[in-house]
This record gives structure tokens, C-alpha cells and sequence, in this order.
């Protein structure tokens, strides 16, 4: 039952990837909409980080882990290198959690 | 982001190592976790190669421990089906030949999107998409194998901070978009409203609401984006140019709170709601 479902999973994640990809082209998109599409990418992404800052399941996810994420991205916003900004965030966090703030 | 042009390569290839090391490390917690749930061996190995996609294997295996495979495949299918607007929005960086499109899907995940909208340059964003996306296959594949071998050794992600380091990956690596005025009211809102409706949605469908965050384009100020003829909306700041606000943007209040508010994304989508 469980290797049934994994198959459904895998299949229908790649289904739902391959099918954005092979849509592009057949659907005739006006230039106002082509433009859409990077900002709908960029809203989902926006989005995501959002929820998995503050969220943990439906419930806030306390107060290390947004903490980490603003240092990342002040740095980000400082222009600081991908690496720094991910360590900086994890090492924060971290660091926080250590001295027993959640 | 502040690489010099002089050496993209390897500014891609060291961003590309850092998220390696954070996947291999997640992947491994994945790995340990089937293992601690007693799953069969075989199962993080299948999902890892066959899903790979990783909010959707951690939702699922707790759903596969608590014994409903049902609800993992509704679960899991839901929090996936934001690939089918990613799809569409990459789809010209994959390319018209159609094994790379078969293979270029599989490889499509949050993180090698986030990284290919922030190239500007085509051949760039081609080049990024199929590094970034095989090394996260490879290094996902590797850490969920370090974990079954591990097993309970491997300890939480969170002790190590990494719950936060892929939610600040995310936001360096859009960054670049949110520079442009209408992706950032967008973003923002869809943002806002994806945290509002976490508590009340099941998993999946607070972040595919972000979409709705595209009406504010109906808002006169931010219809700019779709009306001005500007080189591709996530684009249009180059990565190592000017400090300052790209072209379409108004060195306003409203801009410079937005841009405080995404530099601080711990506050910024509660305050942002009052707004939206």
C-alpha cells in the first residue's frame, strides 16, 4: 500500500512539473501575462519562505528561527554573499536555541 | 549576489556547495526519520529519487508513520502542485528539446527556481537551472543515504538552525526580484496572505494562495509592471549594479517601507497584513 502511494505521489509531483513545462508554449500568452509568470513564481517563492520562517505546522514556530531568517536577510539585503547569509541564519538560530531561547 | 562579473562561475559554484552541504544535512534528518518511524528501508531512498521534492517527503512519511498513505498522497500532492506555475515560469530556461524537458522537470524544486529568476542573462539562467538542479538531486540523494546509515545519529535540523537557513536561502535568492516595484507588492502580499491562512488551510494551500497576491495588479500604483515594456519582470535588477532602486521603481515611502518590510521578513508579513 505504502510503495502504491509513493508511485501516486512521485507520479503526480512530475506530472505537475512536466505539465508547466510543456503548457508554456501551448498556451498563446499576451505579453502582459508572459510577465506574470516570474511574479507568480516569485510570489510562491516569497510565500514559502514567509510560512516556513514563521510557521511550524499551523501554529508559530517561536522566535529562534525568524530571528535567524532576519540576520540572513538583512544580510541578503546588504548584499552579502549566498554563503553568508545561509550560514549566518542557521548559525543564529542555533546559537539562540543554545542559550534557550525557542 | 555581490559576485563580480569577472567570475560568475565560481561565485554559482560556491553558492551551489552551500546549499549541497545544507541539503546533505536535511536530507540525512529525512533519511533518519523514515528510519526512526520504523518505515522500510527501501522507502526514503524511492521517495528521495521518485518525489524528490522535500516539504512533501517529510509531510508524507508522518502521514505513512500514523498509518493514512491517503492523506499523504492528497497532502503531498497539494503542497507539490505550485510546480505546475514554476513549470510554466522556466519552461523557456529548460528549452524546446524534449529530453530536456523530461529530465529538467524532475529536477525542478523550489530552490532551482529561486536561483535561475535571479539570473538575468538566458544562457545564465540555462547554465544555473541544470547545476543547481543536479546538484541538489545528488546531494539530497547522498544526505537521505547518510541518514538511513546514521540512522537516530543525525539528530534535529533545527539544533543545527538549518529550519533557518532555507527560508533565508530563499529570500537572498529573491531578492533580486523584489527590486521591481510590482513584484514586490505581489510577493509581499502573497506572502501575507499565505501566513494568515497557514493556521486555517491544510498544508499546501496557504502557499498556493500566494497567487491571489497577482490581483494587486489591479491596483493602479503597481499596474506598471504589466504596462511598461521593462526587460522581464524578475529581471530587472542586475545582480551587481546599483545599489539603489531599479528603473521602475519610486524612491517613495511606500518602496522604502516595502523594502525595510523584506528585510525583515520575522515582522514583516504580520505588519503587512494590516495592509492587505
Amino acid at each position: 500500500m505504502i510503495i502504491a502511494a509513493i508511485v501516486v505521489l512521485a507520479v503526480g509531483t512530475y506530472a505537475m512539473r512536466l505539465s508547466g513545462v510543456l503548457l508554456r508554449e501551448r498556451l498563446e500568452l499576451s505579453e502582459p501575462v508572459q510577465r506574470l509568470l516570474p511574479m507568480a513564481a516569485a510570489s510562491l517563492l516569497a510565500a514559502l519562505a514567509a510560512t516556513a520562517t514563521l510557521m511550524e505546522g499551523a501554529a508559530f514556530a517561536g522566535y529562534a528561527r525568524p530571528a535567524g531568517v532576519a540576520i540572513g536577510a538583512v544580510l541578503a539585503w546588504r548584499r552579502a554573499p549566498f554563503v553568508v547569509v545561509v550560514l549566518a541564519a542557521a548559525l543564529s538560530a542555533a546559537l539562540l536555541r543554545l542559550a534557550g531561547i525557542e | 549576489m555581490r559576485t563580480p562579473n569577472r567570475t560568475p562561475d565560481a561565485a554559482l559554484l560556491r553558492d551551489a556547495a552551500a546549499i549541497a552541504a545544507a541539503m546533505i544535512a536535511v536530507g540525512a534528518s529525512f533519511g533518519a526519520i523514515t528510519i526512526a518511524y520504523a518505515l522500510p528501508l527501501w522507502l526514503p531512498f524511492a521517495m528521495s529519487t521518485l518525489v524528490f521534492a522535500g516539504g512533501a517527503q517529510f509531510l508524507a512519511v508522518g502521514l505513512f508513520a500514523a498509518g493514512n498513505p491517503i492523506a499523504a498522497i492528497v497532502a503531498g500532492l497539494l503542497l507539490n502542485a505550485r510546480h505546475l506555475p514554476f513549470g510554466l515560469a522556466v519552461s523557456a530556461t529548460i528549452g524546446p528539446r524534449l529530453r530536456d524537458r523530461l529530465i529538467g522537470s524532475h529536477l525542478m524544486t523550489d530552490e532551482v527556481v529561486a536561483f535561475t529568476l535571479r539570473e538575468t542573462d538566458p544562457v545564465r539562467r540555462r547554465r544555473t537551472y541544470w547545476l543547481i538542479g543536479i546538484t541538489l538531486f545528488t546531494s539530497w540523494n547522498a544526505g537521505t543515504a547518510l541518514g538511513v546509515l546514521l540512522g537516530g545519529v543525525t539528530g534535529d535540523p533545527a539544533q543545527l538552525g538549518l529550519d533557518a537557513a532555507f527560508p533565508a536561502g530563499l529570500i537572498a535568492l529573491i531578492l533580486p526580484s523584489l527590486r521591481d516595484r510590482s513584484t514586490r507588492a505581489v510577493a509581499l502580499t502573497g506572502a501575507a496572505l499565505a501566513v494568515l491562512l497557514t493556521p486555517v488551510l491544510p498544508a499546501g494551500m496557504p502557499v498556493l494562495c500566494a497567487l491571489l497576491g497577482l490581483l494587486v495588479l489591479f491596483v493602479p500604483r503597481f499596474r506598471s509592471g504589466l504596462r511598461t515594456p521593462a526587460p522581464a519582470a524578475a529581471s530587472d535588477a542586475t545582480p551587481a549594479a546599483d545599489p539603489g532602486l531599479a528603473s521602475g521603481s519610486a524612491p517613495g515611502s511606500a518602496s522604502s517601507s516595502a523594502s525595510a518590510a523584506a528585510a525583515a521578513p520575522g515582522s514583516a508579513p504580520v505588519s503587512l497584513g494590516g495592509e492587505a
